[in-house]
């Protein structure tokens, strides 16, 4: 079972209190924009079997909305921050660098 | 390929069994093919097949990362139905279901296919509506579906619950000619049909790598070595997004994971398959007496085949609830499989950025029922290079022109 800790209120979340929100740091389009980038922000999603960056919703604690890094192939979580950032922090970066050295590293275009 | 009849078993019967041959061959791949597909599950076998039978097209390799089935052709809960909403919906889920009457027949190898009938239940006002509407587009579809009262899903299905505290039963969605079929024997029937061909079907062989010159595939890197082919169709559910991402292209497919489970088996008490989406559950009987059943997905990416407890229990709870003679049954397996879901839940029968490769892919978690339809459609895509009228609304094309098949608002859940 899956565990988080909240980087709000610092509860070590179950699975069961949490409500997953599917990938990250999607850069939003809207009116004006192109019909790719439209497409894309709307229905491309990344879809990596590894490293993944995605949000959950401490549904059942604090209700607050967070992000966290989590292996798509083993359910390894590597940690979460806060939502506000607009991209993953640099020493949680290094932390799965350290755990993953074949990992290409956070793209926000990537697969 | 020697028929399998009745009389074969007699002639073997009388020599000690010792003259069956294998179903299909385990060959060693060739330099290059004119068609390889990639994953040897019911689709992608499916695929080859009718490349064979409708386009006379039979240099093909079929290779596959494990076993023949072994993805969610084998993990699926056999459920066979087509009672959708949405028009192209319709016309290759009942493409697939009329194929399946027959396609023990046609491919001489028994699919157990068993068209006991489907009920969805519906257990709100919306529901109610919902499904009588879909009966109405089912008529004009020339699906044969129609709208039953509770009394009548109660005579159907004596074991049910109809006046439970929650969600009593005010009706339901019957299809009659929708049932189960052995999902084994779906992929191997198609395996056996398409090596009698001289298709070659490749296991325990993993694509590394798609090689490409000038925006047309030339072949695929695998750990059997390198096999070139003159178009490639990538048939692989949950793992789509990794092979179009060495094809260098994107998808709009999130991978989760699906669970299913059996209770230990018991004596025959349902023969027919209820499906309750508002509580999230669906049941049918095996041949071997074990209940089948089948839930919601979980809702994060997932590559690791198996899901979250707490969606066995939910499902679980609401089936109690609906049949509550199941209360003190021994649930004796459970699994998950990896499903690739698509932004409106239908599937993609596609072109690609590529101009000689094809995908079949986004099936999500209704892939089982349509194995035929796909398979034709994916053929007769792969032999024109042009989608024929089954898969012409399943392009990729359809995210960027807003031409949705919105099958995630028609069923409000499993479909």
């Amino acid at each position: 079972m899956l565990t988080l800790q909240c980087p709000y209120c610092g509860v070590k979340a179950d699975e069961t209190e949490l409500a997953p929100g599917y990938e990250a740091h999607l850069k939003r389009f809207g009116a004006g924009s192109s019909d790719e980038d439209f497409e894309s922000y709307m229905f491309a999603r990344k879809n990596p079997k590894g490293v993944h960056f995605e949000r959950w919703r401490h549904a059942y604690g604090c209700g607050k909305w967070f992000l966290a890094a989590r292996c798509t192939a083993t359910l390894e979580v590597f940690g979460t921050y806060p939502a506000q950032m607009t991209e993953p922090p640099a020493d949680l970066i290094a932390k799965i660098r350290q755990k993953r050295p074949d990992w290409p590293g956070y793209n926000e275009k990537g697969v | 390929m020697k028929r399998y009849s009745v009389f074969a078993i007699a002639r073997e019967a009388l020599r000690y069994h010792m003259g069956w041959e294998r179903a299909w061959a385990s060959p060693e791949p060739k330099e290059r093919y004119d068609v390889v597909i990639v994953g040897a599950g019911g689709h992608g076998l499916a695929t080859a097949y009718y490349l064979g039978k409708n386009f006379g097209i039979t240099n093909v390799a079929v290779i596959e990362k494990g076993w023949l089935g072994g993805g969610n052709t084998g993990r699926n809960t056999t459920i066979i139905r087509s009672n959708y909403l949405q028009d192209p919906s319709a016309a290759i889920y009942e493409k697939a279901r009329s194929l399946y009457e027959d396609l023990s027949q046609d491919l001489n190898y028994n699919v157990m296919f068993s068209p006991r009938g489907v009920i969805m239940l519906a257990q709100t006002q919306s529901e109610v509506r919902g499904y009588v509407r879909t009966a109405h587009a089912n008529a004009l579809q020339g699906v044969e579906t129609r709208f039953i009262d509770a009394q009548k899903v109660k005579d159907l299905c004596p074991i049910m619950n109809i006046d439970g505290p929650r969600y009593p039963v005010l009706g339901g969605l019957y299809q009659p000619r929708g049932g189960t079929a052995r999902h084994d024997a779906v992929a191997w029937g198609y395996a056996r049909a398409c090596s009698a061909m001289g298709m070659d079907i490749i296991q325990q062989c993993e694509v590394k790598g798609v090689r490409s010159e000038g925006g047309r595939v030339v072949g695929v890197e695998t750990t059997k070595g390198y096999i070139g082919t003159k178009k490639l169709g990538l048939v692989v559910a949950g793992h789509s997004a990794q092979l179009a991402g060495m094809a260098g292209f994107r998808l709009p497919i999130e991978a989760v994971a699906l669970q299913a489970l059996v209770s230990e088996p018991i004596k025959p008490c349902m023969d027919v398959v209820v499906m309750a989406n508002t509580v999230h559950g669906y049941m049918s009987q095996s041949d071997k007496g074990e209940m089948v059943i089948g839930g919601g997905t979980d809702g994060f990416n997932n590559y690791t085949q198996r899901g979250s407890f707490h969606h066995i229990e939910e499902t679980l709870r609401a089936l109690v609830e609906t049949f509550p003679m199941i209360s003190r049954l021994k649930m004796l397996r459970q699994w998950g499989g990896i499903v690739d879901m698509t932004g409106d839940r239908s599937p993609l029968i596609s072109k690609t950025p590529l101009g000689n490769c094809f995908v079949n892919c986004g099936w999500g978690t209704g892939g089982f029922k349509a194995i035929p339809g796909s398979g034709w459609a994916m053929a007769e895509l792969m032999a024109k290079g042009e989608p024929g009228p089954l898969a012409e609304a399943f392009s990729i094309d359809r995210f960027i022109e807003g031409r949705f098949i919105d099958e995630s608002v028609a069923a409000g859940g499993a479909h």
